[in-house]
């Protein structure tokens, strides 16, 4: 069964206007609220698993391509799909129970689904101005929630982000106004056949620096990253999940690698590029994870080192690909990238949940006022045990196998001091998450949190689904299953260029 | 005093009313003349703000609520998307496919009608809606959230 494509944007965006409705109906009406909008999330779950292995092109009123909107899934794009439902499903369980604690929770759901409508339009838009709308959605959803608790910090955290992420769109707008300028079309596949055509000029090769900058704001590469560690660890703790967890990815790495790999080709000094910014991210992000007091902090700066790895994969493989080098070396370091994305995506967010339920159960969330809660919250412990043993990378979870994928590209690649750095900064998170287990979970339990109890229901179950996950996820490596799920993603960016022809050859099937 | 000189509360409560008819125009008559939805909407909630501006806040929030505005922006978005998805139900044809009669263009028998070009009325009524709406509470909450001091002042001034 083929699902229209845009059911995935417009079912939460229609749900989003309508559970404010319920906000006036009082206890009653919050409960049916949470439920339908838990509803959605699993059934836009659902779906995006009905979803793999397809390659469809969708054309929004009937009207073709490139005069009308396109909406494109392709492997690259069921990945992502898959990954921000898995994500928002998680987030929104555990959101069911920890946002109890605010008021207006109505307003909250509303928001979630109106930044998980913005993340699927981002992934499924074949055009690149919907692209920027879909971002601008999905931005300024996220800006509320940051600031949801609506404390001082909070709001600073998110009008700092504002101002960050606003510069970012800016920069994405301007470069899509000189595409346009240059192309004549916004069409994302008509693009890149004009580029193809007629080579880049001084106008779009800029156009490419906006997009690195603008995206790499969104994705908080290093030298953009100002704005992460502190909003992240502002927001309601599923918020922050779903922030470090996918929207970093979607918003910035999956837009970012859909414009170098597909629209503009990869050239040698953009596999540079990246390959650079992934190594800075990855270095810088873990030197200041170890110096960080503050639970959310840490994780939140652990986020920007665990994103290098992926910029790192992508650029590797583009840097091959580039130099006429071996595909299959280029598409080992793309699958350790784009397996590393998904991976990230599950412990991260796994990580933040359970940082969620031991704030909520202390108040607190600086390491040093904890301690001991390995007895009083065995379940909490025991999921973020699993979720640090992913991101360290210790073998039978998801982290080891996509981190040895990187390490194996690279060494055959003969990169040799790149796949030395990967390994010593694994070293470090394993530093960073030894002293979150030091602090948190073992230890002398201090007086005031003698009394303190495990929160359960929803926020467990979610949290047990995404170890479970964490757990599970290296049998995507089986032949059957990644060739199903990860292996068209890493065709999409290999075969380049092309995408533009397969898009327009498959419209023409419409 | 709250508000304004009387001058400027007379005028503006008979100009009020021109502005949202116009407002209401500019919506309708959207697939036919320049406008439409946005710019429409636009006008109707510049006429609840030139309201806020000569009454005071207060009166403005007593013709139009917060919990109502929000209402009815949420009712805006949700008409639109109902739009958008009657395309995909009918017939299976497509999202945003214009669903009802479509003959607008020159030459046909409904040539510049009111009632023609099938969708795209009921798509600009809904993006009205919901652009007036929300826009009136951009300005109510922008208002709301001024600091005291200055609030003080203009009080004094009068």
């Amino acid at each position: 069964m083929s699902i229209p494509l845009p059911v995935f944007i417009a079912v939460p965006l229609v749900t989003a206007f309508l559970l404010p409705v319920f906000s006036s109906l009082g206890r009653k009406g919050k409960a049916v609220a949470t439920v339908l909008a838990n509803f959605v999330t699993v059934s836009l779950l659902v779906m995006a698993v009905a979803s793999i292995g397809q390659f469809r092109v969708y054309e929004v009123g009937k009207w073709s391509i490139p005069l009308g909107i396109n909406l494109v899934l392709d492997g690259l794009s069921s990945l992502l799909l898959l990954a921000i439902s898995v994500v928002s499903a998680a987030a929104m369980l555990f959101s069911a129970r920890y946002m109890e604690q605010y008021t207006a929770k109505a307003k909250y759901l509303c928001l979630f689904l109106l930044m998980v409508a913005g993340m699927n339009g981002v992934v499924l838009s074949g055009d690149i101005f919907n692209l920027f709308v879909f971002l601008e959605i999905a931005s300024i959803a996220s800006y509320a929630l940051v600031g949801f608790g609506c404390e001082h910090e909070e709001l600073e955290a998110s009008f700092k982000y504002m101002v960050l992420g606003s510069i970012g769109s800016i920069f994405v707008l301007f470069a899509v106004a000189l595409v346009y300028g240059n192309t004549g079309s916004l069409n994302m596949a008509y693009i890149s056949k004009a580029i193809q055509g007629s080579g880049l000029n001084a106008g779009l090769s800029f156009a490419m620096a906006l997009f690195v900058v603008g995206f790499g704001l969104k994705a908080a590469l290093v030298p953009f990253h100002a704005w992460l560690p502190d909003a992240h660890p502002s927001a309601p703790a599923p918020i922050s999940a779903m922030l470090s967890g996918i929207l970093i990815k979607t918003l910035g790495i999956y837009a970012l690698a859909r414009v170098v790999f597909n629209v503009f080709g990869v050239s040698v000094s953009m596999g540079w590029l990246l390959v650079v910014l992934g190594l800075l991210s990855m270095v810088a992000g873990a030197f200041l994870a170890i110096g960080q007091e503050d639970f959310k902090r840490l994780l939140a700066y652990s986020s920007i080192s665990q994103i290098g790895y992926v910029v790192l994969g992508l650029g590797l493989g583009g840097l091959i690909i580039a130099r006429d080098g071996n595909v299959a070396w280029a598409s080992l370091a793309i699958l350790g990238g784009l397996f590393h994305l998904v991976n990230h995506a599950v412990y991260k967010s796994l990580l933040f949940l359970t940082s969620g339920s031991v704030q909520m159960s202390t108040g607190t969330r600086q390491l040093k006022q904890m301690g001991g809660l390995a007895e009083k919250l065995p379940f909490t412990r025991a999921t973020c045990t699993v979720a640090s043993a992913s991101i360290v990378g210790i073998p039978p979870f998801s982290g080891f196998w996509s981190k040895l994928i990187l390490v194996i590209a690279a060494v055959q690649a003969h990169f040799y001091w790149v796949a030395a750095i990967i390994v010593f900064v694994s070293l470090c998170t394993l530093i960073m998450y030894l002293k979150v287990q030091r602090y948190v979970f073992l230890g002398e339990l201090p007086e005031n949190l003698q009394q303190i109890k495990e929160n359960k229901g929803s926020m467990l179950v979610a949290m047990v689904f995404l170890a479970c996950l964490c757990g599970l996820m290296g049998l995507l490596l089986v032949p059957a299953l990644r060739s199903n799920i990860l292996q068209p993603a890493v065709d999409v960016l290999t075969d380049g260029i092309s995408y533009s022809a397969n898009v327009i050859k498959m419209s023409m099937k419409v | 005093m709250k508000g304004m000189t009387i001058i400027v509360k007379t005028i503006s409560s008979w100009v009020k009313v021109l502005i949202f008819l116009f407002g209401i125009y500019i919506i309708l008559f959207g697939h036919l003349t320049p406008g439409g939805g946005f710019a429409g909407g636009v006008i109707l909630a510049s006429s609840y703000v030139l309201l806020m501006l000569a009454f005071g806040r207060e009166f403005a929030e007593e013709n139009l609520s917060l919990p109502v505005a929000s209402k009815l922006d949420c009712v805006g978005a949700l008409l639109f998307g109902a739009v958008a998805l009657c395309g995909l139900l009918y017939g299976a044809a497509g999202f945003f496919w214009n669903f009802i009669h479509q003959e607008y263009l020159v030459g046909t028998d409904y040539e510049f009608n009111l009632v023609s070009a099938g969708t795209i009325p009921l798509s600009n009524i809904a993006i009205g809606l919901k652009v007036g709406a929300s826009l009136f509470l951009v300005v109510l909450v922008l208002s709301m959230f001024r600091p005291d001091t200055s609030a003080e002042d203009s009080n004094e001034k009068e």
